[in-house]
């Protein structure tokens, strides 16, 4: 047993580019999307052959035969095939909450190196066998004479083709993440200017990037897709101004197709490791990870927001390391909907909430904008639910080590089912 | 990407017909594996005059586990076992009338020249005499060889390596090379040594074991065949291409064992970029091949701005600017480092349409040739490697009779393949290899085009 800790470094990361949904990766697997982004990373690092300590990915959206699937894409990768893996799922805060429990086992010396990430695709989504068909077929399968196959088989109707498809809906309300996200804007009051000027930034600071070889380093190509083909590098206030509103009913509606983030194909990965085998192989270390929390709110009855458990695990990480919101040169909020974003900072800002819901005496407080995913977020680059977390972490941390030693940032990421995970990292 | 016409007149019926039809046959070209011998079978080494390397020549083919024959034995057993190499050296040439004993040493010899075989010369370089008749005896070697590789068949090829004195001692690494199957493709090339200060002679089957090769272009044809080739012998390669080309350059690099950098490098600070992931992740590179090249074909006339830039600065003005910023910073080349810089025939030859590749192409040669003594003095080497008409995904794009004609157009009437380009640069790249400095070496089965 480890007589103490010691924090993570991030090595590096890689992801195939962003691609909307049933368009460049239409044919293309979770296995197949995260098994060519352990290869770029593996090809980025040269770890070819190499056996990590462990891969830990995920995605949202999976086939049943993908029961296995981070386990699968490391066989299938040019990693050893002595490498453990495991799937996790926390809905869209997967990606850091794999980056989470690799760092703990590197911090608790339990492995030496590790790789974390996921991957989402909404072109493949599990389709299922109708509930009532199934229900018929597991009566045949039961079924021992001719007779009571006949009878199982007697309960086949046309409606039972009909497949069960995924909603992106909550299970416990049957709304919509958009609508609940409209909800929060309205409760909020987050005006539609406001969505649009956060959703333009993101899009001109990840065009930006693109431009400036920043992502030289963190994405490779895939299927013919050099760049996330969500991007809109020319888009304007007047375009996104046009977009009729989407979620949300009537005139108070804001949320359009611009300031919402679509549904995308993708993954992602990071490494992560001791500093003692980055040292050992001559590799980087950009960051180190921190701290981590995650939080979940009661958005069934509780009253509060679907996407605010992130205003609540902030707090209790900041108090935990003694940190105020400001002390930090870089924020990477999740642009799930831009006014998610706003709404969150809102929330920091109004000492009603922080009082009333976070049990602080002072609120806390704004964050610096010019600080605030300065290499554009999820708005532009996409949203493949699970991978986003490893987008994130290997932007942020190429971020603080750009910027120099001793830089930190906070990760903010909002998640289905009323979750939060959030994170600090540190150069 | 086969050649069908060489295989069709390399079969029973493609013999016939060619030969009644008096039509090229093309040979199946002898080219390395790892493991192969150095020679198929015995060789010979004759002087012209009083020569001062036959016996160095000897010693360094008896080591190969070659079987040395004598001219005289070559000459007296008519029935003998074919020969897979003559070597001439004819360093003790003093005037034309020494070259009566070459030819009396080659014919002969020659005639028992099996396919794949190797005619090497060794000679002194014409400017370092005086005397105009020994000056004349040597240049008159250049002629010799030239029209002899385009006399040999079967996939045989002669070439000419000029010893200044002094520079003995880098005769075995280039030896090698022209008498092994890794110069398949390198045929009535002419090369002149320098003196250098070179290893105690490195593991001849992993001759880059240790080092870190750096590759541009790498993600697809000629590039990924000398990443290939510099991993087979032993090297790190650390493959470069375009962020686009990403996903191949990925597979190539794993594939290799290598590392994948995306980069642009015509970008501004693409050198410094490199030069700091060098000195991080590798500690230096020992071996530069300046592989990315772009082309841009229009005829001149019709060239608008834009073609010409970005071919200029893909194929030579970042070759330049890298090449300086990796001299200018500290630890990023290893002593003894080797550049390579991939030149073309259209640079030589120019070729229609081609004025702005075959202007960068040449340029390359223009640099290397200044920058040689600055490396020289490092321990280094820089030099360049001309491909002729190379079969790759662009030649197979090419009409069929535009291909056929080109492929055909040289000694050895074929294309050359990306894996003749890259075996001569991982030559080049060799430590033992120092010798060579600021040479264009042709890959071309000497081509008739700017020849």
């Amino acid at each position: 047993m480890a007589a103490q800790t010691r924090q993570a470094a991030i090595v590096g990361g890689n992801r195939i580019p962003f691609a909307r949904a049933n368009g460049a990766y239409a044919r293309a697997s979770n296995q197949d999307m995260l098994t060519a982004t352990l290869d770029g990373l593996v090809a980025r690092f040269g770890l070819q052959g190499e056996q990590v300590g462990e891969v830990v990915a995920g995605a949202v959206l999976k086939h049943s035969r993908d029961f296995n699937l981070t386990r699968e894409a490391v066989l299938g990768s040019r990693l050893s095939a002595a490498t453990p893996a495991y799937d996790v799922q926390q809905a869209c805060g997967t990606g850091l909450e794999a980056a989470i429990l690799v760092a703990n086992k590197i911090a608790l010396g339990q492995i030496e190196s590790g790789i974390a990430g996921g991957t989402d695709t909404a072109s493949d989504a599990p389709i299922a066998v109708n509930e009532d068909l199934r229900q018929v077929l597991v009566r045949l399968n039961n079924a021992r004479t001719l007779q009571q196959r006949l009878k199982a088989l007697s309960g086949l109707r046309p409606g039972q083709l009909v497949p069960e498809i995924p909603r992106n809906a909550e299970p416990r309300t049957g709304l919509a993440m958009g609508d609940h996200a409209a909800i929060t804007a309205a409760e909020w009051e987050i005006g539609r200017e406001e969505q649009d000027e956060l959703t333009l930034r993101s899009h001109q600071a990840l065009a930006a990037a693109y431009d400036s070889g920043f992502f030289d380093d963190l994405v490779t190509p895939y299927l013919g897709l050099a760049r996330d083909n969500n991007l809109r590098p020319d888009t304007s206030l007047e375009k996104l101004a046009k977009l009729a509103p989407v979620f949300g009913r009537g005139e108070g509606a804001t949320m359009t197709a611009g300031n919402s983030t679509p549904l995308t194909d993708g993954a992602s990965a990071v490494l992560l490791a001791s500093d003692e085998w980055a040292a050992a192989r001559d590799l980087p270390v950009l960051a180190h990870l921190v701290d981590a929390q995650t939080a979940a709110v009661d958005y069934v009855h509780g009253g509060e927001g679907l996407l605010m458990a992130p205003a609540y695990a902030v707090p209790v990480m900041l108090a935990r390391n003694g940190l105020t919101l400001q002390d930090f040169d870089f924020y990477e909020v999740h642009e799930a909907f831009a006014s998610t974003v706003l709404a969150t900072m809102k929330a920091w800002e109004d000492p009603a909430f922080c009082k009333e819901k976070l049990g602080l005496d002072a609120p806390l407080g704004s964050i610096d904008r010019s600080k605030l995913n300065v290499h554009g977020s999820s708005l532009a680059a996409g949203h493949p639910f699970a991978a986003t977390g490893g987008r994130i972490v290997a932007t942020l941390a190429k971020t603080l080590h750009e910027a120099g030693p001793g830089k930190r940032g906070l990760i903010s990421i909002c998640a289905a089912g009323g979750q939060g995970v959030v994170a600090i990292l540190e150069s | 990407m086969s050649d069908w016409y060489r295989d069709f007149a390399n079969s029973g019926f493609g013999t016939t017909v060619t030969k009644n039809l008096g039509l090229p046959r093309p040979a199946v070209l002898r080219r390395y594996e790892p493991g192969q011998p150095l020679l198929t079978g015995p060789a010979v080494v004759g002087s012209a005059g009083e020569g001062r390397l036959r016996a160095e020549l000897t010693e360094l083919l008896r080591d190969a586990g070659v079987t040395v024959q004598s001219p005289a034995t070559a000459d007296g057993s008519t029935d003998g076992e074919e020969l897979a190499a003559v070597l001439l050296d004819a360093t003790g040439l003093t005037g034309p009338a020494d070259l009566a004993s070459a030819h009396d040493f080659l014919a002969p010899a020659v005639k028992r020249l099996r396919a794949s075989g190797r005619v090497l010369v060794l000679a002194d370089p014409p400017a370092e005499t005086s005397s105009p008749a020994q000056a004349a005896a040597r240049q008159a070697l250049d002629g010799l060889v030239r029209s002899l590789a385009k006399e040999l068949r079967n996939g045989a090829t002669a070439n000419l390596v000029q010893v200044p004195y002094g520079a003995e001692g880098s005769l075995a690494s280039p030896v090698r090379f022209f008498l092994s199957g890794r110069s398949a493709y390198v045929d009535g090339q002419l090369l002149t040594l320098a003196d250098a200060d070179l290893p105690a002679d490195p593991d001849a089957e992993r001759p880059l074991a240790g080092k870190v090769a750096v590759v541009t272009g790498a993600a697809r044809g000629i590039g990924a065949a000398i990443a290939r080739v510099l991993a087979r012998d032993g090297a790190h390669v650390v493959a470069i291409d375009v962020p686009a080309s990403g996903e191949s350059l990925a597979e190539v690099a794993n594939e290799v064992g290598g590392t994948a950098v995306q980069l642009d490098i015509t970008a501004p600070d693409a050198g410094p970029r490199l030069a700091a992931q060098l000195i991080a992740r590798h500690g230096g590179a020992d071996v530069i091949v300046h592989n990315a090249g772009i082309t841009r074909d229009k005829l001149l006339v019709n060239m608008d701005a834009a073609r010409w830039n970005s071919v200029m600065a893909v194929n030579l003005q970042a070759q330049l600017d890298i090449t300086a910023a990796l001299l200018a910073t500290d630890g990023a080349l290893k002593p003894n480092a080797r550049v390579v810089c991939v030149s073309s025939q259209s640079g030589i030859a120019g070729n229609r349409g081609q004025t702005n590749y075959a202007a960068s192409k040449a340029g390359i040669i223009g640099m290397v040739r200044a920058w040689a003594p600055e490396f020289a003095e490092r321990g280094a080497t820089i030099n360049a490697v001309a491909p002729g008409f190379i079969v790759t995904e662009m030649t197979a794009k090419m009409p069929l009779g535009t291909r056929e004609v080109g492929s055909r157009l040289n000694s050895l009437q074929q294309g050359g393949l990306p894996v003749d380009v890259a075996e001569t640069i991982a030559w080049l790249s060799q430590p033992g290899s120092g010798g060579v400095n600021g040479q264009v070496v042709r890959v071309c089965g000497q081509s008739l085009l700017g020849a």
